[in-house]
């Protein structure tokens, strides 16, 4: 018993030492999406948002990550869509100002290639969302990409009138780019 | 010289037409709406008129390079051959002008023009906030350009119909032929 706790202690002694990556790289990350409207895919992206991200390169599995996006700067792609986004039939920004992922489990896939489990939160709705990456080593940090489909009316955004899915389509792209390195 | 028109050239002649008179009215309109589904349907559906009237308009330059049209009647004073020639090769430009510079308008604006919600045209430009206001000003001013000559062209049609009492409305519009 007193012995069974030392590869415990020793295991998070060397998850948190050298190998561990957690500090985010803002200039180098991005948090973009792609929703079809008219069949016409169109860009957006979320220009604010924090990541806490703690990844050993050695051993994704054990790594974890709580992104938070403020949804009071995100680009829609138009002046006309940033303009109706607040609102409540969308993202309801005045009671739901932040977006966030928690990750509660990651798996390896393949070669570089990870999935990684949690919970997505998004006007008060939480539901879980797989989010496949590939990890790589660069120039001193971790670069972790992936995309993930989501169902925007799953999550109640866009609704009313906007919930006719020939207009606007149900499923959003999105994509992540995080370059997370050492506490400088 | 052929005394009228191909069926082809008619043909050609009056769905560019239409089509115009029904993009030329919804584009008016669409743009002051409030942002709304209503809103983004009609826009598309502008688009995907102004792609075909271009593809038509593609079409009925290659036809009219290949077919010559009837001549002009000799009764017409030689400022008005050139007017009324002028005039057509104005609106052959502006057929195949507008609709290019509403495609690039929409690539500059980041939206791609996806043809009847199936064929994706390619994306020329990047998007450009500065260049996608400008190109709105220019699809806005030959729109007007347009109008304006299309109703002289109208205006110039009646004209030979109802006052000269020539054949020049009747070998567009072969109806009217066979009445008389
Ligand atoms: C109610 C509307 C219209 C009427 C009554 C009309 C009438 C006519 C007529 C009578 C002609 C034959 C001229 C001739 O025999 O020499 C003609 C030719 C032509 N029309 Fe129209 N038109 C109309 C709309 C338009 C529109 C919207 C366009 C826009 C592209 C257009 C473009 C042309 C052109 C380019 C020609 C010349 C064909 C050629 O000889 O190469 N017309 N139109």
């Amino acid at each position: 018993m007193k012995y069974g706790l030392l590869p415990v202690l020793l295991l998070c002694f060397s998850s948190a030492t050298a190998e561990e990556f957690n500090t985010l790289r803002t200039q180098q990350s991005s948090v973009t999406f792609v929703s079809k409207q008219m069949g016409v895919p169109v860009a957006g992206s979320f220009n604010k948002f924090s990541a806490d991200i703690a990844v050993n390169p050695a051993k994704p599995e054990t790594g974890s990550a709580r992104i938070s996006i403020d949804l009071n700067n995100m680009d829609a792609g138009s002046a006309e869509a940033n303009d109706e986004l607040g609102s409540r039939s969308w993202f309801d920004t005045r009671q739901h100002p932040v977006a966030r992922f928690v990750s509660s489990h990651v798996t390896r896939t393949g070669d570089d290639r990870y999935e990684a489990l949690g919970n997505m939160t998004i006007k008060g709705k939480t539901l879980s969302v797989k989010a496949p990456f590939t990890l790589k080593r660069v120039a001193g940090t971790v670069v972790i990409d992936g995309v993930f489909p989501i169902k925007r009316l799953d999550y109640g955004i866009g609704t009313g009138i906007w919930a006719d899915t020939s207009v606007v389509a149900d499923e959003v792209k999105i994509t992540f780019h995080f370059t997370v390195g050492k506490p400088r | 010289m052929a005394e009228r028109y191909t069926r082809t050239a008619i043909l050609l002649h009056w769905l560019i037409a239409l089509l115009i008179f029904t993009a030329f009215p919804l584009g008016i309109y669409m743009h002051d709406l409030p942002f709304s589904p209503d809103k983004l349907k009609l826009y598309s559906w502008h688009k995907w008129i102004g792609v075909s009237i271009f593809l038509l308009a593609i079409v009925r330059l290659t036809w009219r390079a290949t077919h010559r049209p009837p001549a002009l009647p000799e009764a017409m004073a030689g400022w008005e051959k050139f007017a009324a020639r002028a005039v057509h090769f104005s609106l052959y430009a502006l057929i195949i002008i507008i609709p290019l510079s509403g495609w690039l308008m929409s690539s500059a604006k980041g939206f791609q023009t996806v043809w009847l919600g199936v064929l994706p045209l390619p994306d020329l430009l990047s998007k450009n906030k500065e260049l996608g206001d400008l190109l709105k000003e220019i699809h806005e001013v030959l729109n007007f350009l347009m109008l304006g000559l299309v109703l002289a062209h109208i205006g110039a049609a009646l004209k030979h119909h109802f006052i000269q009492r020539d054949s020049i409305l009747s070998r567009m519009l072969p109806m009217l032929r066979k009445k008389s």
